[in-house]
C-alpha cells in the first residue's frame, strides 16, 4: 500500500473541513469509550487480566523463534503448510501460487490488516483473480475503492447515505425503487449477495487474531461469521498472519481473548471465535482440502530486542484509536498509511521507515489516555517519543525548529541570561497588549494565532515579582 | 484511632518546600506561582524558590532532543536538592520530574539513583496540599459556576482528580458543574499546538463547548498550557467564560487578577467580559 503519511499535515486539514467525515466521526465518537467503560466496570479482574495479558505477550515475544517454530511443526503435523515470507511482495506472491494451484478465479476475504498491508486485492486483480471482501465494512469499501479508516470499524469514516448510495451503484440487478428503511436492510442485501460468492470462491482467505504454538491453530474473532463461511467452503483457506500473532498456549489465548473483545466493542466475547487447525480430517463433514499460512515478517523481526518491542504486543483491538482526540479529529485516513491511530503512529516508522512516517508520531498531545486503555500496556506516548529521538538525531526535524529548540536551550541553561530574557519578553508583550487581554495576531506566531486568540502576559515575571518582594519584606 | 497506628506515616510538621515555578507560570501568570506561595505556606510549609531553576526540559525530552533534556535535568537536581519536597503548580511540569526525568539517566546508575530519590519527593500542588499535608478546606471565596478540566499528565501521571474537587467544594460561593468528557485532552500538547495548529484547535474548541454547555461561567484547570489553549480559543470565539488556574480561586486571589485573556483595563459598561 502507498505511505501517503508524508502528506499528514495536509490530509488532516482536509479532513477537518469534511463535512460528512465530521458527522460520521462525531457520530460514533464516545460510543466505543462508553462501552468499554462498561465491559471493565462489570469485570472486577480487568486489571490483573491487563497484566497477564501483557506477560504473555512479553514471554512469547522474548522466545519468539521457538514458539515460531514449534507453531509452525504443529500446522505441518496438522496437515497445513507455512509459507515464511520476510517482504509484503513475497507474502503477495505466495498468495498467488496457491491460488494458481487450483486456477483460482474468485477469493473470498475475511477482515485482514495484513491484506492491506501487502496491498493483495489490487495485486490479485492484476493478475486475473477476483477477491471478495466479506466482512460488511470491507465489503463496501471494496465497493468504493477505498481503504480501511479503522482496524476494526473499517467504513467508520462512512454515514448511512453512503452505504445506499454504494449499493444502489454497485447491485444493480435490484429493483431501483427499493428503500432502506433501516440499517438491516443494508445487511441483508449485502447478506444475499455475499452468499453466492461464499459458495463460488476457490479460496477463502483469513487474517488471524491469534497463532497458537502448541496446537497449531489459528483464531479468528468476528461479530458477522463471515470469517467462518470464508474458511470453511472453499477447497482451500489461507490464513494471513504477522509474527507476533503467535501465542504459547489455548490457555495464554483464553486469556487473551478475555482482554480483546471487552476493550475493542465493549463486548464480553465477538460473537464468533472460530479456530481452525489444518485441512479437513478424515471424517471431517467439512473444512478446506488445503490449508496454508503465510506469516509475515516485513520488518517485525528488526523491532524485536529494540527499544520498539513492546508495540510487538498490540493485539489490534483498536481502543487506543477509540480513545484518541487525535483520531477522531482527523479520521483514519489522515494518517496516510494501513494503521492508523496511536498503534500507528508507533507501527507504521516501524514498517515503512521514520523518513517517511516522521509527521505520526509528532501529531500526539501525549495526553496519555491511549496508554490508559490499552489492554497489553504498550507504553505508546514514549514509543511516540522513541521515533521523535530518532528523528531528531537524523536531523529529519525541519531546521527552523531545530533552531527555535537550541536558541530556547540555550537560555534554559543559563539562568541569569533566561531572567532577563523572560523579563523582557514578559514586559514587551504586556506593553504591546496595552490592557486588552489578549492577541489576535502575533508575529512568528501563525501557527497559534489562526484560530486562537494569545493571552497577553501579566508583564511582570514571577522571578522579578518576587524579588522585589522579598526585597520590601527585608 | 491513635496516631501511631495510622498507616500513614505523619506529615512533617513543617516542611521544607522548593517551589517549581514552570517557565509558562514565570513568564506568563506569576499570580499562579504566589497563588501557589500562599496555599502552601497556610499549609505549614517553608517555602523556598531555588534560583537556578528554569524549564522542566519537557520542549526539548518531547522533541526528541534527549541530550539536552538530560542536561536541564542535571541543573534541576543541583537546583532543587535538599528539599523535603518541590512542588510545582502543573501536572505536566511535576509529571516531567517525577516521572520522565529520571529515565533520562538509565544509562547512569549513580545519577539514575539520585534522579529516582528526587522524583520521589516532586509534587503537584493540589494533590500535595491534599494527599500529603492534609488539607480538607481553604479560605476563599468565588461567587460562580466552576467546571474543572482534568490536564491529561496532572490526571494520568499523577493522579489529580478528586483532590481538586474536594478543595472546590470548600470555597465559598463555588458550584461545581460537571462538563462532558472533562478528561479528554484539550488540545495544547506543547509544540503540538503550533506544529498542527488545526487539529489543536479542533480539541480546543470541543473543549470549550463542552464547558459552555455545563452551565459553568467559569472553567478551571492545573496547567497554564491548557488553560493559555483554552482561554485563547474561548475569547477567539467570543465565549463569554472566564478561565483560570485552579491555585488563583484555591488561594481566594481572583479579585487582585482578571481571568486569563481577559483585558486588564476596567472596562465601561457593557463592554468586554463580566
Amino acid at each position: 500500500m502507498n505511505v501517503d503519511s508524508p502528506d499528514f499535515k495536509r490530509r488532516a486539514k482536509r479532513a477537518l473541513d469534511n463535512a460528512s467525515l465530521q458527522t460520521a466521526l462525531t457520530a460514533t465518537r464516545g460510543a466505543f469509550a462508553a462501552r468499554r467503560a462498561a465491559a471493565v466496570a462489570a469485570l472486577p479482574e480487568f486489571e490483573a487480566l491487563r497484566d497477564a495479558a501483557k506477560a504473555i505477550k512479553d514471554h512469547t515475544l522474548a522466545h519468539l523463534d521457538f514458539y515460531l517454530e514449534t507453531y509452525a511443526a504443529n500446522v505441518e503435523r496438522a496437515g497445513g503448510h507455512v509459507h515464511w515470507c520476510s517482504t509484503a511482495d513475497e507474502a503477495r506472491e505466495a498468495v498467488l501460487a496457491i491460488c494458481r494451484g487450483v486456477d483460482a478465479r474468485t477469493v473470498t476475504k475475511g477482515k485482514s490488516m495484513i491484506s492491506e498491508e501487502i496491498a493483495l486485492n489490487d495485486y490479485l486483480e492484476a493478475n486475473g483473480v477476483q477477491p471478495v471482501e466479506t466482512d460488511l465494512g470491507e465489503y463496501i469499501l471494496q465497493l468504493r475503492h477505498e481503504a480501511p479508516s479503522h482496524i476494526i470499524a473499517p467504513a467508520i469514516h462512512l454515514n448511512r447515505d453512503d452505504w445506499e448510495t454504494a449499493f444502489r451503484k454497485a447491485h444493480t440487478d435490484r429493483p431501483a425503487d427499493r428503500r432502506f428503511a433501516e440499517r438491516r436492510d443494508i445487511m441483508v442485501e449485502a447478506r444475499e449477495e455475499l452468499r453466492e460468492k461464499f459458495l463460488a470462491a476457490d479460496v477463502g482467505i483469513t487474517g488471524a487474531n491469534f497463532l497458537i504454538a502448541e496446537t497449531g491453530s489459528s483464531v479468528i474473532v468476528t461479530n458477522e461469521g463471515n470469517g467462518d463461511l470464508t474458511q470453511t467452503l472453499p477447497k482451500v483457506h489461507i490464513v494471513l498472519a504477522s509474527i507476533e500473532k503467535v501465542v504459547p498456549t489455548l490457555e495464554d489465548t483464553t486469556s487473551l481473548l478475555r482482554v480483546l473483545a471487552r476493550s475493542a466493542t465493549g463486548q464480553d466475547f465477538s460473537v464468533y471465535t472460530t479456530f481452525s487447525t489444518g485441512p479437513r480430517q478424515e471424517g471431517d463433514l467439512d473444512g478446506p482440502i488445503d490449508y496454508h499460512v503465510i506469516l509475515l515478517d516485513n520488518g517485525r523481526s528488526a523491532m524485536v530486542g529494540s527499544e520498539f518491542q513492546d508495540m510487538l504486543r498490540c493485539i489490534r483491538c483498536s481502543a487506543c484509536m477509540n480513545h484518541c482526540p487525535v483520531f477522531f479529529a482527523v479520521g483514519g485516513h489522515s494518517y496516510g498509511w494501513v494503521y492508523p491511530g496511536p498503534m500507528g503512529s508507533v507501527l507504521t516508522p516501524a514498517l515503512v521507515g521514520i523518513e517517511r512516517a516522521g509527521n505520526l508520531p509528532n501529531a500526539s498531545t501525549f495526553c496519555g489516555k491511549c496508554e490508559s486503555v490499552c489492554p497489553v500496556k504498550i507504553p505508546l506516548p514514549n514509543l511516540m517519543r522513541h521515533w521523535r529521538e530518532r528523528e531528531f538525531e537524523r536531523h529529519l526535524a525541519p531546521p527552523v525548529v531545530r533552531a527555535n529548540l537550541a536558541l530556547w536551550a540555550w537560555f534554559a541553561r543559563h539562568p541569569a541570561a533566561y531572567r532577563l530574557a523572560t523579563r523582557a519578553a514578559s514586559r514587551a508583550m504586556a506593553l504591546a497588549a496595552r490592557g486588552r487581554g489578549a492577541f489576535r495576531r502575533l508575529p512568528f506566531a501563525g501557527g497559534w494565532t489562526g484560530g486562537r486568540d494569545f493571552p497577553a502576559p501579566e508583564g511582570e515575571t514571577f522571578f522579578a515579582r518576587y524579588a522585589r518582594e522579598q526585597r520590601r519584606k527585608r | 484511632m491513635p496516631d501511631s497506628l495510622s498507616a500513614q506515616s505523619p506529615p512533617l510538621k513543617s516542611p521544607r518546600v522548593a517551589l517549581f515555578v514552570t517557565c509558562l507560570v514565570d513568564l506568563h501568570r506569576p499570580s499562579v506561582g504566589f497563588a501557589a506561595l500562599r496555599l502552601l505556606e497556610a499549609a505549614g510549609c517553608r517555602v523556598e524558590v531555588p534560583r537556578a531553576q528554569t524549564c522542566c526540559g519537557q520542549p526539548a525530552y518531547n522533541s526528541g532532543d534527549r541530550a539536552t533534556a538530560r542536561d536541564l535535568a542535571r541543573r534541576i537536581l543541583d537546583a532543587l536538592a535538599g528539599y523535603d519536597y518541590v512542588v510545582a503548580p502543573s501536572g505536566s511540569c511535576a509529571g516531567m520530574l517525577r516521572h520522565h526525568l529520571p529515565h533520562l539517566f538509565d544509562d547512569d546508575p549513580n545519577t539514575r539513583a539520585k534522579a529516582d530519590a528526587f522524583a520521589a519527593r516532586v509534587h503537584e500542588l493540589v494533590s500535595f496540599l491534599v494527599d500529603v499535608r492534609g488539607v480538607t478546606h481553604v479560605e476563599a471565596r468565588y461567587e460562580g459556576n466552576v467546571t474543572y478540566h482534568d490536564s491529561c499528565s496532572g490526571l494520568r501521571e499523577m493522579g489529580v482528580k478528586a483532590q481538586a474537587r474536594t478543595l472546590l467544594a470548600s470555597v465559598d460561593g463555588l458550584t461545581l458543574k460537571e462538563m462532558n468528557e472533562p478528561e479528554t485532552c484539550c488540545g495544547f500538547g506543547g509544540t503540538f499546538s503550533v506544529k498542527y495548529p488545526e487539529i489543536s484547535v479542533r480539541m480546543a474548541s470541543d473543549k470549550t463547548r463542552d464547558a459552555a454547555s455545563s452551565g459553568a461561567d467559569t472553567l478551571l484547570a492545573g496547567d497554564l498550557g491548557c488553560l493559555l489553549n483554552i482561554a485563547g480559543r474561548a475569547a477567539r470565539e467570543g465565549r463569554d467564560i472566564r478561565v483560570r488556574h485552579v491555585a488563583e480561586v484555591l488561594a481566594g486571589m481572583t479579585e487582585e487578577l482578571p481571568p486569563i485573556g481577559a483585558p486588564t483595563r476596567v472596562a465601561k459598561p457593557g463592554e468586554g467580559r463580566k
